[in-house]
């Protein structure tokens, strides 16, 4: 071979001569991105395996789908349980927060003594003790028909928390409402969401607005009146109005959306 | 060979920034940057797994078929990024939930394949772990850049913290909106290479 030849890795040119070129004559690209094309014929048979073959390349991709599966199998394995602890943890410490409760150090310990009951509502809108494991998908038992209720217990006083869930603008968002005894007041509540815009959407999480919920007005009349609207559209002297995030239209009419569907399924509670 | 290896390192910093000039991992580059909390911890995450991603790929190279070594680079990084999103959602839960999309994004994330493709296929693997952490540490910088900008004028906070003292806003001064919206990402994105590009000449197209 009298010259040798290289390939740009970005465009495909060859260039033919001793060695690479400085820069690529079609795209610029600097010498480091040149590699040298040997010959098919001119290089000697590789020892070992032809990893160009079918076979090889079957095995090779059979062998890896095995080894990953495995991998991906022993690490779920190995850490679920300290995963689902950790769920339960998170659920508790969302609960309460809907009770002003943030940021607790010891979570189970608290939960335990502020949550007295964690109930069902009938139809006839009484409460009845759920005798179930503690649930952390509040979407599915609501799906189902079960509705918690969370009784709890703050300086003698009693609260309830509702788990609600719905969509906000990129996926599912969720959130607990606590509700003063009188079951028509605001206490407390709690939003997350699982993928809003940062800054935008993503601040129905902040307490900044949370913090605009306490003190408002659930029910009027017979129906679910408490209700999000477009930021600096509430009416100030209203009972039931409140302004969403500003710049998260969509987000925001999801929050008042999932109040809505939410409460509503709850009237016969909040009336009774 | 430590010099190769200090380049490698070195390189994608600056003159070779995978955002910059390889424009690479823009559409991440514009997704988190509305907060400058999210967008280290992305530019961090993309850095570990960039680096891992790139020993696994380059102590597999010889071995790997080429028919279908995109489709075993795209393993790698998955399995990776599944299980060190499992870790951490079993030791450090707080933080994958801020993480939460984030993890998802970094596979899809175009400096990894990038980086597999043309660096780890051909390199041993101590280049390729200094080349992962340089891409990554680049990739960070420009995110935390771009991301200090609109946060500070989006939001006129750092860090989630007020930084715009009160008596600008009662002085009528307002956030900019239009800073958390995604396009203003990309023309600050624009920005930063214009400025790159008046400092290094010789990456200038004519």
């Amino acid at each position: 071979m009298a010259t040798k030849k290289f390939r740009c890795k970005v465009c495909g040119y060859v260039h033919e001569g001793d060695k690479a070129p400085e820069k690529c004559p079609m795209c610029q690209a600097p010498q480091s991105e040149f590699e040298e094309i040997v010959e098919e014929g001119a290089a000697p048979a590789k020892k070992g395996l032809n990893t160009n073959s079918n076979v090889y390349t079957i095995l090779y991709a059979a062998v890896m789908v095995v080894v990953v599966a495995f991998l991906l199998v022993f690490v779920s394995q190995t850490l679920k349980e300290r995963q689902t602890a950790n769920v339960i943890n998170d659920t508790k410490q969302q609960i309460l927060s809907a009770l002003n409760l943030r940021d607790q150090a010891d979570v189970a310990a608290t939960y335990d003594k502020v949550i007295t009951a964690d109930a069902l509502m009938q139809a006839d809108g009484s409460l009845a003790k759920y005798n179930g494991e503690f649930n952390t998908s509040y979407k599915s038992e609501f799906d189902k028909g079960n509705l918690h209720v969370f009784e709890a217990s703050i300086n003698g006083q009693k609260k309830y928390v509702i788990p609600m869930n719905g969509l906000g603008l990129w996926g599912t968002i969720w959130g607990y409402i606590a509700l003063n005894e009188d079951r028509a007041t605001v206490y407390g509540v709690y939003f997350s969401h699982s993928s809003e815009t940062p800054g935008l959407g993503g601040e129905i999480a902040g307490t900044k607005f949370q913090d605009r919920f306490p003190g408002k007005s659930v029910v009027k009349g017979n129906e679910v009146a408490l209700k999000v609207v477009k930021f600096g559209k509430a009416d100030k002297s209203s009972q039931y109005e409140i302004d969403g995030v500003t710049g998260a239209t969509i987000t925001s009419t999801g929050v008042n959306a999932m109040i809505n569907k939410v409460l509503s399924a709850y009237l016969p509670f909040l009336t009774k | 060979m430590a010099n190769k290896n200090n380049e490698a390192l070195k390189q994608p910093m600056w003159v070779n920034n995978p955002v910059l000039v390889q424009i690479l991992g823009i559409c991440s580059a514009l997704a988190v940057t509305a907060q400058l909390k999210p967008a280290i911890v992305m530019g961090l995450s993309v850095t570990i797994i960039v680096a891992m991603a790139n020993v696994i790929i380059s102590l597999l190279r010889n071995t790997i078929p080429n028919r279908i070594r995109i489709i075993i680079q795209l393993v790698v990084v998955a399995a990776l990024v599944t299980i060190v999103s499992e870790i951490l959602k079993a030791f450090a839960y707080d933080v994958s939930v801020q993480l939460s999309v984030y993890v998802g994004l970094i596979i899809t994330n175009c400096i990894l394949m990038g980086r597999l493709e043309a660096f780890a296929m051909q390199n041993g693997p101590w280049a390729s772990f200094l080349d992962g952490i340089g891409n990554g540490l680049g990739y960070a910088a420009i995110l935390i850049v771009v991301a200090f900008v609109r946060e500070l004028f989006g939001s006129g906070t750092l860090f989630g913290f007020q930084v715009v003292p009160q008596c600008f806003y009662e002085a009528g001064y307002l956030n900019n909106g239009l800073m958390i919206m995604p396009p203003m990402a990309l023309v600050l994105v624009g920005c930063v290479i214009w400025f790159h590009r008046a400092k290094n000449k010789d990456l200038q197209e004519n």
